[in-house]
């Protein structure tokens, strides 16, 4: 861009277009961290007492340490143990994919646990896996109970996208600072990228709103006594 | 020949003995009825039955295969043993029909239509018949029953294990599924019921077992062990119960 110019509508343009990463970046890692999620989630309501530890231990630490320090972590170690220069892209998206996934874990944990014991034992008393009692019994409910705060843990994915600006990965926060940069107007530009950030986020915080009080008034989550 | 038969079984919470020693035979076609008050160990013996708690030593051998940790031969076993539960938990996602022939599809690996017919048959049987697309919550407690007694019948186990099925009840609702349960005496089918329902018990019983301590204290014909009960622990329950 270079040199000092005013801040203009091809910088507002700029800055829409560098949204598509944000989005980019914001659904692999979604996506990536709720498959990771799911099996770590299986590990962590595992029989087996090393793969529960294993899961404790995974969400403990990617919840213990902030998410920037866990960027510039996998930064540098792949740029040190991998000799060819790996893309931003990539070092973000393992980043951003693992952190998410210990989001998800205890959320879906969270929701499995929400489930009556007594639903393990009736699906375990006509014979049922256990496998089978997760896929056909407790999965299905444990669903319903994670989607709002599933929905919620997609906005805070989309934010934590912003840090990885701080690797030179340009998404619309680091296309920020490039506007800002050369138009020395960081006020208005980062401005845009709020509007830009809640334009994203607002819709999808309030659809977990709504739907959060679809389930707490619609059909009970179990029924009995 | 004994449907089921438990030998010596003990098992234990942490430090508490809830089954001590307890020994049982239910023949083929009988219906066994365990009384007892609060926390002697009816709904725990019910619960090793089909292996929901596992033993602490003893043996339980159920239609002539004594019961295993291994996996694959207990949910074997569980398909040949009805469970019915005092809160009835039903799969309150699934549709009452769906709730019938899931343990057909998945455990039995049955094909759709096949199961739906066995479905519709045992509704019948309940009396549910017009349910089929009705959720848990649309039903009565009373209703919801007798579909968990469905669910187990679809399966045609060898044994039914009832676990205080009436008491979540209302009493205006216990009657219906105690009809049902007399219907399955008849049919000759083999049970074991946990029950405080003494009228029942008396009426549908060919043997009861009075349990106390978490042993079997006192066992025998219905009208013996009410009219004249031996040990004092039964004759003061008995008393407590008229």
């Amino acid at each position: 861009m270079g040199g000092i110019r005013y801040f203009t509508w091809n910088d507002v343009i700029y800055l829409v277009e560098a949204t598509r990463w944000t989005l980019l970046l914001s659904a692999i890692a979604f996506v990536g961290g709720g498959v990771v999620g799911a099996l770590v989630t299986l590990a962590r309501i595992s029989r087996l007492r090393a793969m529960r530890w294993f899961a404790i231990g995974y969400v403990e630490v990617l919840q213990g340490t902030p998410l920037l320090m866990q960027l510039f972590l996998w930064f540098f170690l792949i740029t040190l143990f991998i000799p060819i220069k790996l893309p931003a892209t990539l070092v973000a998206a393992i980043a951003l994919t693992l952190n998410a996934s210990s989001f998800a874990t205890e959320i879906w944990r969270g929701s499995i646990e929400a489930i009556a014991r007594t639903q393990w034992e009736a699906a375990a008393s006509i014979g049922m896996s256990r496998l089978q009692q997760i896929r056909h019994i407790i999965a299905p409910q444990a669903m319903r109970i994670a989607l709002a705060p599933t929905v919620g843990l997609l906005v805070i994915v989309i934010k934590g996208t912003a840090l990885t600006a701080l690797i030179g990965f340009v998404e619309v926060t680091r296309a920020g600072q490039l506007v800002s940069g050369v138009t020395f107007q960081p006020l208005l530009t980062f401005s845009v990228v709020a509007a830009i950030y809640l334009a994203l986020c607002l819709p999808l915080s309030t659809l977990s709103q709504y739907l959060e009080e679809k389930l707490h008034g619609g059909r009970k989550p179990h029924a009995g006594v | 020949m004994a449907v089921v038969s438990l030998t010596r079984v003990c098992k234990r919470f942490g430090a508490l003995e809830v089954l001590r020693d307890v020994s049982l035979d239910v023949e083929g076609g009988s219906v066994v009825v365990v009384i007892g008050r609060s926390g002697s160990g009816k709904s725990t013996m019910l619960r090793c039955i089909n292996g929901l708690e596992p033993i602490d030593a003893g043996e339980i051998v159920v239609n002539g295969r004594a019961l295993t940790r291994d996996e694959r031969a207990l949910r074997q076993l569980r398909q040949e043993v009805g469970f019915v539960f005092q809160s009835f938990n039903l799969f309150p996602h699934l549709t009452v029909e769906h709730n019938i022939t899931i343990g057909l599809t998945v455990v039995k690996k049955m094909p759709l239509p096949q199961a739906k017919e066995i479905a519709a048959r045992v509704l019948g049987k309940v009396g549910l018949s017009e349910k089929l697309e009705s959720y848990a919550d649309e039903l009565s407690g009373g209703q919801q029953q007798r579909v968990a007694i469905a669910r187990c019948l679809a399966l045609s186990p060898k044994v039914m294990l009832f676990d205080e099925v009436t008491s979540a009840l209302d009493p205006e609702l216990k009657g219906e599924v105690l009809k049902v349960i007399e219907e399955l005496a008849r049919e000759g089918m083999t049970m074991i019921l946990v029950t405080h329902e003494m009228q029942f018990a008396r009426s549908v019983a060919d043997e009861i077992v009075f349990m106390h301590e978490g042993r079997v204290w006192e066992r025998g014909a219905p009208d013996r062990i009410f009219t004249a009960p031996t040990t004092p622990e039964l004759r003061q329950f008995v008393a407590s119960t008229l």
